[in-house]
């Protein structure tokens, strides 16, 4: 373990992962697990205060692995947005992901920030958790206690909550791969092309065989406290003919599942009907593919 | 006139390669022994009374230097128009954000928990205003009336036109606040030297000034005070006025702490909140026309606010007011324009200077005429452009070597702007028909901007520069002339090598520092290439004559060698070798500024802009996808340069119309004051922009240029909102317009087909 001492707490760069859960486990929320800062740092320069004690997490080998099986990518936590995008397997079967990634920030971001931080940092608007939350990923947590697995889509809590204990790391992400008939759409309203905080984003995967929705999820940024997947609209739409869909049943399910917010970048009324709007072309997208297909 | 001439080539800049090696010293760069570092303390409240400040617990107070209204040994006023505006505020304030305490201290972390223990008890003013509309209606009181200044422009007789009129459009345009985003924040490192002087460097635009702040303030005189300035990252009129303010707070800290070196350099947050922005405007206009679209009359109700201090806003008034008819000829016309008062910071000089904003009323209500008549835009401007022997509204005779059909055809061409109009109708009743979300929109802008200080500015300022050699025939342009990347140092080179004689390598701009080089105004209001490259090109030919009349100099077919072979003759029998010039405006520019009459500048650049977009009514986002500028400007001096200008401008310009908003928080300052929330477009967001230049005769500058640097920021606005309205069949009638206002008009549209 290597301890840089500065005038505004102490840097912990541990090369393995049960050192860095064992710094973890005794300083638990008095430590900041951190990666590429990329984030963090611009809200520790804007404040007044003193940096804090950070835990740097970019030297664990279990941290930067990408693994790929038949069923799926393991990504670690701290690999990031850039080698996520260039990876083979990601770029070949996970086409969402390697749009959102390279959605975040700027090149020179992307060269640095992480998946792990952009999950940990619970973000309601970070860009690739709804791409996560619709192709239905998995979080491998680790403590000194044992590692868990859960659900991504029941890993935001509220605004900044989440289900990480305190004693705890993010190690990886598994993503499955999904079904070759399923088809995906991703898009992000910025506030301009690059470089951008979105206003909303949606990350569809639909499966609609034979022009009936088997299922359907729609995930979100920026239209609630956290991602966000959209239930109730999941569930309005199973078993529909895809041809066909009322853009009111679409509002009035969105009504239910979203509550978004006018803030500095828009307003809830644009969000609520771009919202709307990017359903009905991601379902127009897959309507049209599905007639390709027949 | 010996080799090549420099004028008219694509130069490499003489600022290039330090700034590209990092080489190049910004005032945060600068650094010196037991320097301190300076920070501020700002009300919070939009105007009202600080009863009391309070140095709270916890801070070692002995070891910080501190400075209140009391310390200041001089005058408490910035040296501009009206000396209204505080340097540091004490008892009654008008905004947020005004300067109360200035602390200095060696740690700047320290500094920083310092400025938060400080606490101001401010009595907040009870009914802040924060809009035009409210303070015309006095809804709060900003000063007596809440009117800075109150403009006229008339010509001919209202009613007459109004009689003859067929068809009258009536509208209200508004556009917004503007952030400049130079690269480098404002910043002034300020000490005492050996010699008792106390020194002044910094990032600025105007080092006189800054100067005549200085000696105000300190008391001091003209000869004890010296201002330089250091590389500059950028200006676009932020570094006009805000400058004098934090040389006096760093001077006032030097001062205070012995003489030692102290630095104030803001960062983007407190920039953003505390500097000067673009005067958000709102325009009236009624607008007649004879049934073959000859303009009858036009009447104009122009207003800016001003924010909380006069600053800069009378002349950036004036320059909106004569702007704003556009480059018609109307028989009939009245402007009133007023700079009215408000509880935001003080809005100041941003490129362009009041003509964004008229030019845009003008431009949408030319649009309102030509449907209202059932013309085309370009029908409509066709009919009523200024042509030779015309007068302009404020009376500006039109001569022969102007020809602003010429500079609209080539528009046309290059755009292929009728093609495309009727191509965009066929796409978008396509698209509608069908279902599908893309609409396209072509507009068209045309406009002129006149160059220089507006009227007898440039009378009063008698701006004066120099040229100086040595013995090595090494020459210096010796002005007050500021770089600050818009590239003047290499074209006032350019033009100073050909009048000499001599290869651009052997010219250079002396280092822009009070006590070396004489007043030749600021460095603003597209004056420096047309008005100081004047004055330097007569004091470049009075060395030269200087060189023949008195070192043998020959006349003709001197090279290099033989010029610096006179220099050294010249120099072994006198001291120095240098000659100066003063500007005298040309005969032609009289100006009336009582009733707004005359020719108010010498020289006015003229352009035609056209920008495509395309809206996508799933997301209301609006994607610019093609820009044409085409402009006549004179001889262009720098090619490289000039059409650097016009993208910068153009590119400023599209951030003005579709995505930069300053939005306010509730004490009226800047709430997005971060990079992340204020958006300036980035290149993902730019089409190429085509830039076109002609080059007709009659500029007023060296070699008959004239002044290019704002031209650009007036068109993209109006075009770019009417390829907006052409796409969408909206009447859109504001700046910036987002994807939300899209929505906004799209539903407001709908809902009333629907009624």
């Amino acid at each position: 373990m290597s301890v840089q001492a500065s005038a505004a707490g102490e840097w912990h760069r541990p090369g393995s992962l049960a050192e860095a859960l064992d710094i973890r486990a005794r300083a638990k929320d008095a430590v900041v697990p951190a990666a590429g800062c990329t984030d963090l740092m611009v809200g520790w320069n804007a404040g007044a205060g003193r940096w804090p004690t950070v835990l740097d997490l970019s030297a664990l080998p279990e941290l930067n692995r990408i693994d790929v099986d038949d069923a799926g990518v393991t990504i670690g936590a701290a690999v990031s947005c850039s080698r996520l995008a260039n990876h083979p397997a990601v770029a070949g079967r996970l086409p969402m992901l390697v749009a959102s990634a390279r959605q975040t920030g700027s090149v020179a971001i992307q060269n640095r920030a992480t998946l792990g931080g952009n999950i940990m940092n619970a973000s309601p608007a970070a860009d690739n958790p709804p791409v996560l939350l619709a192709y239905g990923a998995r979080l491998t947590l680790a403590s000194t206690r044992g590692s868990r697995s859960i659900d991504y889509a029941d890993f935001h809590l509220d605004y900044k909550r989440t289900r990480a204990e305190p004693d705890e790391l993010l190690v990886s992400v598994t993503v499955p791969f999904p079904s070759p008939y399923a088809s995906v759409h991703y898009r992000k309203v910025g506030t301009r092309r690059a470089q951008a905080i979105s206003k909303v984003a949606l990350s569809v995967l639909l499966d609609a065989g034979a022009g009936v929705v088997r299922e359907a999820r729609f995930a979100f940024a920026s239209m609630g406290p956290v991602p966000l997947l959209a239930g109730s609209l999941s569930a309005a739409l199973r078993g529909r003919p895809l041809a066909g869909i009322d853009p009111a049943l679409v509002t009035r399910a969105l009504a239910t599942d979203l509550s978004p917010r006018d803030d500095i970048r828009s307003t809830a009324d644009y969000r609520r009907q771009v919202a709307v709007n990017l359903v009905m072309a991601a379902i127009a997208d897959a309507s049209a593919a599905e007639a390709r297909r027949n | 006139m010996s080799g090549r001439g420099a004028v008219g080539a694509p130069v490499v800049r003489k600022d290039a390669a330090a700034k590209i090696l990092g080489e190049a010293r910004y005032v945060d760069d600068l650094s010196c022994p037991g320097m301190l570092h300076g920070a501020t303390v700002r009300t919070r409240s939009a105007g009202g009374t600080v009863e009391r400040i309070e140095f709270g617990p916890g801070v070692d107070w002995s070891s910080f230097v501190v400075v209140t209204a009391s310390d200041i040994p001089g005058v408490n006023a910035t040296q501009m128009i009206e000396l209204d505006q505080p340097v540091l505020a004490s008892g009654r304030y008008r905004h947020a954000g005004e300067p109360v305490v200035l602390l200095a201290h060696a740690d700047r972390r320290l500094l920083r928990e310092a400025v938060a223990a400080v606490r101001l008890h401010e009595r907040p003013n009870p009914s802040p205003v924060f809009s035009i509309d409210d303070a015309l209606a006095l809804r709060g009181e900003v000063c007596p009336g809440n009117v800075y200044r109150d403009y006229r422009m008339e010509r001919g007789d209202l009613a007459a036109g109004e009689a003859v009129a067929d068809v009258v459009f009536e509208g209200r345009f508004e556009t917004g606040s503007q952030e400049h985003v130079y690269i480098e924040p404002q910043g002034m490192l300020a000490q005492i030297d050996a010699a008792g002087v106390l020194v002044v460097e910094g990032s600025m635009q105007c080092p006189y000034y800054v100067l005549g702040t200085l000696t105000a303030v300190t008391g001091r005189d003209p000869g004890s005070v010296r201002v330089v300035q250091c590389t500059t990252g950028g200006g676009f009129g932020g570094k006009e006025e805000y400058p004098s303010h934090i040389a006096a707070h760093a001077a006032l800290l030097s001062l205070r702490a012995g003489g030692r070196p102290v630095k104030l350099v803001y960062d983007r947050a407190e920039d953003m909140l505390a500097t000067p922005k673009r005067h958000p405007s709102r325009t009236l206009v009624r607008i007649g026309a004879r049934r073959d679209g000859r303009l009858a009359f036009l009447d104009v109700d122009f207003a800016l606010d001003g924010g909380a201090y006069t600053t800069l806003s009378p002349v950036v008034l004036s320059r909106g007011v004569i702007h704003a008819p556009g480059p018609y000829a109307c028989p009939h016309a009245r402007v009133r324009g007023r700079a009215v008062a408000t509880n935001h910071p003080p809005n100041g000089a941003f490129r362009g200077f009041g003509a964004p904003q008229s030019i845009f009323a003008i431009e949408q209500a030319m649009d309102g005429l030509a449907r209202a008549l059932g013309m085309t835009p370009l029908e409509l401007r066709r009919v009523n452009l200024l042509r030779p022997g015309d007068r302009s509204v404020p009376g500006q005779p039109i001569d022969e070597t102007t020809d602003f059909d010429a500079v609209l055809d080539q528009a046309l061409y290059e755009s292929d702007y009728l093609a495309r109009r009727e191509a965009f109708a066929a796409f978008n009743a396509g698209n509608a028909a069908a279902g599908l979300p893309l609409r396209r929109g072509i507009g068209l802008a045309t406009f002129h901007h006149g160059a220089g200080f507006t009227g007898n500015g440039e009378v009063v300022l008698a701006s004066m520069a120099k040229v100086r050699a040595d013995r090595r025939g090494q020459v210096e342009v010796v002005a007050s002339s500021s770089e600050m990347g818009q590239g003047n140092t290499t074209s006032l080179c350019q033009v100073v090598a050909d009048a000499l004689g001599v290869p651009l390598e052997r010219v250079t701009q002396a280092r822009v520092d009070t006590h070396d080089v004489p007043d030749s105004g600021p460095t603003v209001a597209s004056r420096t290439c047309m008005v100081v490259g004047l004055i330097l090109e007569q004091a470049a030919r009075r060395l030269r004559a200087e060189l023949v009349a008195k070192a043998g100099l020959p006349v003709e077919g001197a090279d290099e060698h033989a010029f610096a072979a006179a220099c050294a003759r010249y120099l072994d029998g006198h001291p120095t070798l240098e000659a100066e010039a003063r500007y005298e405006p040309p005969a032609s520019v009289q100006w009336d500024e009582v009733v707004f009459e005359g020719s108010p500048y010498a020289s006015y650049a003229w352009a035609s802009y056209v920008a495509e977009v395309e809206v996508d009514l799933t997301t209301c986002e609006v994607a610019l996808t093609g820009f044409t500028a085409v402009q006549e400007v004179g001889r262009v001096v720098n090619p490289v340069i000039a059409a650097g200008q016009v993208e910068g401008g153009v590119v400023q310009g599209i951030g003005f119309a579709l995505f930069e908003k300053v939005v306010w928080d509730g004490n009226g300052t800047m709430a997005n004051n971060r990079m992340t929330n204020y958006i300036i477009p980035t290149s993902a967001d730019i089409p190429p922009v085509r830039v076109f230049f002609q080059e007709q005769p009659g500029g007023a500058g060296p070699s008959g240029a004239k002044g290019l640097g704002e031209l650009p920021m007036d068109g993209p606005g109006p075009a770019i909102l009417s390829a907006v309205n052409d796409a969408l069949g909206t009447r859109i009638a504001s700046l910036p317009v987002l994807p939300e206002d899209v929505m906004d008009a799209l539903q407001a549209a709908s809902a009333r087909e629907a009624a």
